[in-house]
């Protein structure tokens, strides 16, 4: 079997989703994690504003709101924009549109995904955490069309079950796991690759 | 690869479309442009793009069906009130000392951006000296723009963006409301003027003193925002004010240096 050589993580959440992003993204930088993160995470717009900082204090790697045209940079977590989709281009830099909400979101986790999986291709890993939508589903199954690995958190561990069932009951992803067991996956996965 | 396909078809139409009507979409963000040809599609009932392409091509009315997925003909009055704060404040007072204002709202869309500009002028006493340049490339948005007719459904929400935006008078002034729709006065009217104009294939018009261009430049991709840029650059006159949108900025372009910022948050930069 071929290792990928993994080049970016895109991470969906709703509902419960601050809590399961900072336990993430915390156990992937204790773990030295260098892949760039980027999220979308649902919140009333005023939040969302906050969110990178909320999550900087926290964190040891650097966090930003993704920019309009920005590059992607590997070891920084982006989150995306109130208000805004984000979106990333071919050459992987980001975008960002004020298109009508997706599934009553702006930013969308679809829209995300789907760009995503056409500017990564087989290089990328989507994850979908808890919440109370059915945002990130479509999106997570076409990052698996286009060979990217998927990932769901086991539903019984998430604060609300529903966005990680609607994936389950949309397709297969490749695992569904506990946060705990996702930050190791992620990192061995890295590893492999860079021995 | 079936997505491989849809990229080739997606180009295809694009060229297609430069060559046949001289709108150029080549070089706007992929992303977004991928979604909207998508829901397209599905609207125009055509199974692929190709099949989209050939409509196109042999029916203008089709043409203009797409265009209206190609813009994103989606616009607010006093939208991101803090910019117009912002202009109030800080700009206003500079443009004061010019004898005549030109004002180009570039992207103007259904022409929301231009009556506020326009309103906002009123207020500060400096709309008799001005012309409002608005310009976009979708014909169907201009043509409701020139009517100056908004949805009364839409009135509650302007009215409180206009308050939070410093609004000096009582936004029910500025139009009449008939059946469904509030006329904008036409008095701002005359101060306005709505031209076809493209940021892609067209060059500069006039000399201006400021140009607000929001929500347009995230829809390019870098090689077309830096033309949009160079545009605004050789318009503006020495010192002239560039507003953007809240979330677009200078700093992945090739203008960066050639802008100083004056209101970082509602992302006003005044040229050098
Ligand atoms: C989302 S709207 C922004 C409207 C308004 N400026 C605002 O912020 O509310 C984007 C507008 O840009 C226009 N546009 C797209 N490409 C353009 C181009 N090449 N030149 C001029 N306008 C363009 C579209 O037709 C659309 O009306």
């Amino acid at each position: 079997m071929t290792r990928q050589a993994y080049e970016a993580v895109v991470l969906g959440a709703s509902a419960g989703g601050v809590e399961a992003l900072l336990y993430l993204f915390g156990a992937l930088d204790s773990g030295g994690c260098r892949l760039p993160l980027i999220a979308v995470q649902h919140l009333p717009e005023k939040a969302q504003s906050q969110l990178a900082e909320i999550l900087a204090a926290r964190l040891k790697r650097p966090v930003r709101e993704a920019e309009d045209k920005a590059p992607v940079q590997p070891g920084v977590l982006y989150v995306a924009a109130p208000g805004y989709h984000l979106s990333i281009e071919n050459d992987r830099s980001f975008s960002l549109s004020s298109e009508a909400p997706v599934n009553f979101s702006r930013p969308s986790i679809d829209l995300l995904f789907e760009s995503a999986a056409h500017a990564y291709g087989p290089k990328l890993i989507g994850v979908l955490l808890t919440g109370a939508n059915e945002d990130g589903s479509a999106g997570l199954e076409q990052i698996a069309q286009y060979g990217g690995l998927t990932l769901v958190q086991e539903p019984a561990e998430a604060a609300v079950a529903c966005m990680p069932l609607a994936a389950l009951q949309r397709f297969s992803p490749d695992h569904v796991l506990r946060l705990r067991d996702m930050a190791e996956l992620i990192l061995r996965l890295e590893e492999v690759h860079a021995e | 690869m079936p997505e491989r396909t849809a990229e080739i078809e997606l180009r295809l139409l694009l060229e297609a479309i430069f060559l046949k009507y001289d709108y150029d979409f080549r070089e706007y963000s992929l992303a977004s442009l991928r979604r909207r040809v998508q829901q397209a599609l599905r609207q125009l009932e055509c199974a692929s793009i190709s099949e989209l392409q050939a409509r196109v091509l042999h029916d203008p009315a089709g043409f203009m069906q797409l265009l209206q997925y190609l813009t994103i003909p989606v616009s607010e009055m006093f939208r991101d009130p803090e910019y117009f704060r912002g202009l109030r404040q800080h700009v206003i007072p500079l443009l004061r000392t010019y004898p005549s204002l030109k004002i180009w709202v570039a992207g103007c869309s259904t022409g929301e951006e231009a009556y506020s500009m326009a309103i906002l002028l009123r207020e500060e006493g400096l709309l008799e000296r001005s012309m409002i340049y608005a310009t976009d490339i979708n014909p169907l948005s201009l043509e409701r723009a020139r009517k100056g007719i908004y949805p009364l459904t839409q009135i509650s929400g302007f009215t409180r963006s206009y308050q939070a935006a410093g609004g000096a008078s009582t936004f029910s002034d500025y139009y009449t409301a008939a059946y469904d729709g509030a006329l904008f006065d036409k008095s701002l009217r005359d101060h306005l003027t709505f031209a076809d104009h493209s940021l892609a294939t067209d060059s500069v018009f006039a000399e201006t003193q400021l140009i607000s261009c929001r929500n347009v430049l995230i829809y390019f991709n870098k090689q077309l925002q830096n033309r949009a840029l160079g545009l605004f650059h050789e318009s503006l006159c020495h010192r002239g004010f560039l507003g953007l949108g809240s979330k677009e900025s200078l700093n992945f372009s090739s203008y960066g240096k050639q802008f100083e910022t004056l209101l970082r948050d509602e992302k006003v930069f005044r040229k050098l």
